[in-house]
């Protein structure tokens, strides 16, 4: 059953040291206020998974905070490189990084197989690529029907996801609308989710095909407006363009990389969110 | 027709003829998406763009920073979850193009975007697949479209991300590939095919004003020319004028000022 709870309590009751953990969100709904209270109470060895760590894989990985990333996209969209997961991978900064590389199919098919409670996902991929020569867990399966040679993956079983959605209605059951990702997936595939969202309502106000999480999928929800900033809450904020490209520089070095870390989420509080979308909701 | 554009801007428009107006086009970010969108301004307006956050059928009226801005999502026809664009859009047979950039590229249309160097020892991280190595294989054909430069456009690719032909020859069909893969490259000196039996790319067009020694001097590679190098036809004003609009509707999109002045 859903709890409404603060975020900082939300984390401290659900996540553990050494925990694996899925943040979710396909470019929409990235549940940055999330990941930076997890930084801010200093959580060890955590398996990271999420198709496309950007800029909170680059600050948990920056912060010391993981012993491994599963992954199949480490870029800063339409930006370039991560610049703390590279320092990670090439100079081992702060420690070194174990990495768990697949491809968007693959990972996609994986949170679909935890969710479905399978074992292993098959799927017709890496056809040819050497992924599967460096990812031990990329291996074939022959079909029994045709005979035809698949690739098989492990399913993704986070002990906690974190999520961000648009709503919540007072029961806890939780609405998503627009770029879905594979938040509903990694929920269902996951032993704990937590989701923040923007605002909790008397009523969802939808149609009978939305995608809905039933409030008892979901251990905690925590209202954090702006809780996805700089990503963008369809219907509520614009996504901070502009903030993905200052990060760029940000991240570039050590020291000032350290600093804005200190200023922005050590000393922050999730209320700080609702200031930062502030100036992105006219148009959304 | 005009005579007045950047080798850049050539890039894009040639790249955007090759597409067509029933063609159901998986999307990469960057020059690709530029590329797609041309097409639908121009001469393809009924076609479909697929980006991989799962938008079908869209059409953004400024080139999207990331795969998945909203935009995508409020012009698309539907808009459906990541698993399954893979499995029943992608996976399913109903791409006809898969439309890709590379960080290096080879002869027979391999694409790296995982590490320069040795993978457990990188000299450069790069972002990793994504979407492509399936797209690779699972679209009807592949279209490749970058800059030419001696980094780029190599001997030996340093990691195969997207399995283009292998080794040339019938290497795809060997793995049991049914789709064609790479049939295309446009980059900002030339249109490339490959040949119809090595699989090499071969370039058969070259954009007005670039010579043979311009082509070979960006190429890591000892280049073949077809035996009738034609001169792509240069940018109508309508398709350059197209193209600049669309940049600075982005431009001014994605730099408008941050009013908070707060970070990440």
């Amino acid at each position: 059953m859903a709890k409404f709870l603060s975020i900082r309590d939300a984390v401290a009751n659900n996540l553990k040291h050494g925990d694996s953990v899925a943040f979710e969100g396909f470019t929409h709904l990235i549940p940055h206020a999330a990941a930076h209270e997890v930084i801010r109470q200093g959580f060890k060895d955590l398996t990271v998974m999420r198709m496309t760590p950007d800029i909170i894989y680059d600050q948990l990985i920056g912060m010391g905070m993981v012993k491994k990333m599963i992954f199949s996209f480490a870029g800063n969209p339409g930006v370039g490189l991560l610049r703390r997961v590279r320092d990670a991978v090439e100079n081992q900064w702060p420690h070194a990084l174990e990495v768990e590389e697949h491809s968007h199919a693959a990972m996609a098919n994986a949170y679909e197989a935890g969710a479905a409670g399978l074992p292993c996902a098959v799927f017709r991929g890496y056809l040819g690529a050497e992924l599967a020569k460096v990812n031990a867990n990329i291996k074939s399966i022959i079909c029994p029907f045709t005979g035809e040679k698949l690739a098989a993956v492990p399913a993704l079983r986070p002990d906690v996801t974190f999520i961000h959605a648009q709503k919540a209605d007072r029961k806890g059951n939780v609405l998503i609308e627009g770029i879905l990702g594979v938040q509903k997936e990694a929920v269902l595939a996951a032993k704990r989710a937590v989701i923040t969202v923007e605002e909790v309502v008397d009523d969802l106000d939808t149609h009978t095909n939305a995608c809905i999480l039933p409030h008892w999928t979901i251990a905690a929800i925590c209202v954090v407006p702006g809780g996805a900033h700089p990503s963008y809450a369809s219907g509520y904020y614009d996504r901070d363009n502009v903030n993905y490209i200052e990060w760029d520089a940000i991240a570039a070095d050590r020291e000032k990389f350290l600093a804005w870390m200190d200023e922005h989420v050590l000393k922050a509080t999730p209320e700080i969110f609702a200031e930062r979308v502030r100036h992105l909701r006219a148009s959304a | 027709m005009s005579n007045d554009f950047t080798p850049d801007e050539m890039m894009t428009i040639a790249a955007s003829r090759a597409l067509k107006n029933d063609d159901v086009c998986f999307v990469g970010i960057g020059a690709p998406s530029a590329a797609c969108n041309v097409a639908r301004l121009t001469h393809a307006p009924e076609i479909t763009l697929i980006y991989e956050s799962g938008t079908i059928g869209t059409a953004p009226s400024v080139l999207p920073l990331s795969i998945g801005d909203g935009e995508l999502c409020e012009t698309a026809v539907s808009t459906v979850a990541v698993p399954e664009m893979f499995r029943y859009w992608l996976q399913g047979g109903r791409v006809t193009i898969g439309f890709l950039g590379a960080a290096q590229l080879d002869k027979f249309g391999n694409i790296n975007t995982t590490v320069i160097g040795d993978y457990d020892r990188p000299k450069i991280r790069l972002p990793g697949g994504g979407g492509a190595p399936e797209i690779a294989s699972s679209s009807g054909e592949i279209y490749i479209t970058m800059k030419q430069t001696l980094r780029g456009m190599v001997d030996k690719i340093d990691f195969v991300t997207s399995f283009g032909h292998g080794t040339g020859g019938d290497d795809r069909q060997k793995l049991g590939m049914t789709t064609l893969g790479p049939t295309l490259l446009i980059t900002d000196l030339a249109v490339w095919r490959p040949d119809p039996v090595t699989k090499e790319f071969t370039v058969v067009s070259m954009h007005p004003g670039v010579t043979k020694d311009n082509v070979q001097a960006t190429c890591g590679w000892t280049v073949k020319f077809a035996d009738d190098v034609e001169v792509t036809p240069a940018p109508s004003v309508l398709e350059l004028k197209t193209l600049r609009d669309l940049k600075a509707r982005t431009k001014a999109a994605h730099e408008a000022p941050s009013a908070s002045g707060a970070n990440a």
